[in-house]
Formats: structure tokens, C-alpha cells, sequence
């Protein structure tokens, strides 16, 4: 028991340890941020399964859910949901054009421009679903 | 004029058996223009003899001396302290990761080794004939003599399999050096490799990280060659659902 409580132990770190960037290349850092946002969406679209699941208890309830969270915590989580949204959609293309040779001496100017996009973009959202302009 | 002197912590691992490992401190007084290995070996002649390392050729040939420094994978024989530190700072040595660790900084290489092995990872590649990242390099011309063959760049130092992510949560991976060594040999021309790149262990586990190509210090480019490597068998694998050979 202890051994598989060691073990498991021990696969946990190694799975954290995917997050490891320091001192790393930038495609680690791609590969790390790529893995945080996968978690984050996929968690995302948990949760967001289990809200339309209340649309099956009538639309009262959901109208009353929908109140309930409306709150600024969760417009928050939305917005990430959008910046995780950009990043890993366009991470996704320049892995799927470099699995295929194409680019892959490339690859860092790729993630380079895909980050900057996505804070620009994420930068707008941002301004815009807060009403700031 | 006085050579420069820098006072650095070098933290060793020290772990024998099956024992968990611990870093040991060692203070140095440096030349910053040396090479990390410069300082173990003095770690183990003046301060350890117990100290076990690997090293061969110092300079940069035999692939021997691969540990990690600072986290990062390196040759030691060509890594100089100056990069790696400050004056005053300290240097972490670790082993390879992802390698049974035999004593302090040696690894067991037979996983690695018996993996090459398998995919039977020639010495020598004709020169008209070996692919490379690199269209214009001199490593090939398609205008040599088929007689003729060079050296391949791999160095076996298993660091690219060291910084590879994958293997910490997969240990059955090929890894990034086996998967260049099928791609060098090609499917075509050899297709019982198709097997060893053709799996969920093999070149599709790949997690675009590109770190080997980082830590190569022996410019082999693996993630590239895992690249081709997928278009080679893509390529096999539309010729053999029409049937062509």
C-alpha cells in the first residue's frame, strides 16, 4: 500500500513537473501553457455541461441559476475561458502544421506571434466585456 | 594581470543505491572561464573521492558528460561556469532524467543503448544519402559517391531523451534520439522500423516541446526528424491502403 501511495506520489510530481518552464525553450513554454489551458477548458466545458443540464428542469430554473451567478468572479472566469479559447485553438494549428514538417524550423517565431496575438486580442476582450471603452 | 577567481556553491547529487538523492554543497574557488566539468573533477579529486561521475573526452565528441545543470541539460566538458552562474552563486548537477540513476551522477544508459540497438542505428550513413534538417549543409551531398559515408552527428548523450517532457509520465516512449535514428534510415528504404515509429509509444507521443532539439548539442535536430519522421510514415501508410510497395 505504502509503495502505491510512493508511486503515485511520485507520478503526481512528474505530471507537475510538466510545468516546469524555468530555464526551459519556448516550446516548452508553448507545451506548458498549452496543457493549462486544455485543464482550464476542459474544466470549462464541465461545468458548462452541468449549467445546461438545468435547462432540463425548466426555464425558471435556469433563469434563476443565471442570477445566482452573475457575479463578477464568474464573468471573469468567462473571459479566461475566451483568452484559453484563443491561445490553445491557434497553439493547436501550429502543432498540427509542424506535426507535419511544415514550418517546424519556425516553430518559436509561430508561438511568439500567437502570444502576441493573443494578449492583443485578450487585451481588447478585456476593455470590452468590462465596459472600460 | 591575475586570473580572475569566483567563489561558487556547486550542488551535487549524491545518491547511492536505491537510496533517495540529496545535493551536497561544495565551495569552489573558480576560474569563470572553466567548464563545469572542470569542477567536479576537482569536487571529486580534492574534496570526494566517493564522487562518481562519467566524463571520456572533454570535448564535446563522446557524449559522456551529459548532466543536468541548473535544470537545464548540458555538456558539461563545453559548459562554462560563467554561463551557468555569478560570483557567488551556486551551480545544481544532476543526473539525466528519466534513467535509473547508478550512483551519484551516473546513469544506467541500457534502456537507451537497447532501444538504439533495436532500431539498429547505423555508425556510418552514406553521404548522398542522409537526411538532413538542413538542405544546403555539407553533411549532404547528393552528388557523392555512394561509396562514401560519414559519421552520424548523434553522440548517444540520452539528453535530448532527458529533456524530452513525455517520459515523465510515459516511461515507454521511444524518445527523441531513437525516433531520429529510424528517421535517418528512412521507412522507405527500411520498413521494418515502421513497427518502432508507427505506435502510440512512437513518433505520434510526441508533445511538440521541441526541447531535444534544444539541448542536441550535436545539432541532430530530433524534433524536426520526429517531424519528417510522421510524414514518412503517413506516407507508407497511404502507398500501403493502395497496395503499392
Amino acid at each position: 500500500m505504502t509503495t502505491n501511495t510512493n508511486e503515485n506520489r511520485a507520478l503526481i510530481w512528474k505530471a507537475l513537473s510538466w510545468f516546469d518552464v524555468r530555464w526551459r525553450a519556448p516550446g516548452t513554454w508553448a507545451f506548458a501553457l498549452n496543457r493549462i489551458t486544455a485543464l482550464g477548458l476542459a474544466l470549462y466545458l464541465s461545468i458548462h455541461l452541468v449549467v445546461l443540464s438545468t435547462l432540463a428542469t425548466g426555464k425558471d430554473a435556469y433563469q434563476a441559476f443565471l442570477d445566482a451567478v452573475n457575479m463578477p468572479v464568474i464573468h471573469f472566469g468567462s473571459y479566461l475561458v475566451v483568452v484559453a479559447g484563443i491561445y490553445h485553438g491557434l497553439n493547436g494549428l501550429r502543432i498540427a502544421l509542424t506535426s507535419f514538417g511544415i514550418a517546424v524550423r519556425y516553430q518559436k517565431p509561430i508561438f511568439a506571434g500567437i502570444l502576441l496575438f493573443t494578449i492583443i486580442v485578450s487585451l481588447y476582450v478585456f476593455l470590452q466585456m468590462f465596459h472600460i471603452i | 594581470m591575475a586570473e580572475k577567481k569566483w567563489n561558487v556553491t556547486f550542488l551535487v547529487n549524491r545518491q547511492k543505491g536505491d537510496g533517495p538523492g540529496r545535493l551536497e554543497p561544495f565551495r569552489l574557488e573558480v576560474n569563470p572561464d572553466e567548464y563545469v566539468l572542470d569542477a567536479v573533477e576537482r569536487i571529486w579529486a580534492f574534496h570526494d573521492r566517493t564522487l562518481c561521475f562519467r566524463h571520456a573526452c572533454h570535448h564535446s565528441v563522446c557524449g559522456a558528460c551529459g548532466m543536468r545543470v541548473n535544470g537545464v541539460e548540458k555538456l558539461t566538458c563545453i559548459t562554462h561556469i560563467k554561463d551557468v552562474t555569478k560570483d557567488g552563486g551556486t551551480v545544481k548537477v544532476e543526473p539525466l532524467r528519466h534513467f535509473p540513476v547508478e550512483s551519484d551522477l551516473v546513469i544506467d544508459m541500457t534502456p537507451f543503448y537497447s532501444r538504439l540497438e533495436a532500431v539498429h542505428f547505423p555508425q556510418v550513413v552514406p553521404l548522398n544519402e542522409a537526411p538532413d534538417p538542413d538542405s544546403d549543409s555539407i553533411a549532404r551531398d547528393r552528388n557523392a559517391p555512394s561509396d562514401l559515408a560519414r559519421l552520424v552527428d548523434c553522440i548517444e548523450c540520452a539528453m535530448c531523451i532527458s529533456a524530452c517532457p513525455v517520459p515523465l509520465t510515459n516511461p515507454d516512449y521511444q524518445g527523441p534520439a531513437i525516433l531520429a535514428a529510424i528517421q535517418h534510415q528512412g521507412i522507405a528504404k527500411n520498413p521494418d522500423l515502421l513497427p518502432f515509429a508507427d505506435n502510440k509509444n512512437g513518433a505520434w507521443r510526441c508533445h511538440s516541446a521541441y526541447e531535444c532539439s534544444e539541448v542536441c548539442p550535436s545539432n541532430v535536430d530530433p524534433g524536426w526528424r520526429i517531424m519528417d519522421l510522421r510524414k514518412q510514415v503517413v506516407t507508407t501508410r497511404i502507398k500501403n491502403l493502395f497496395g503499392s510497395k
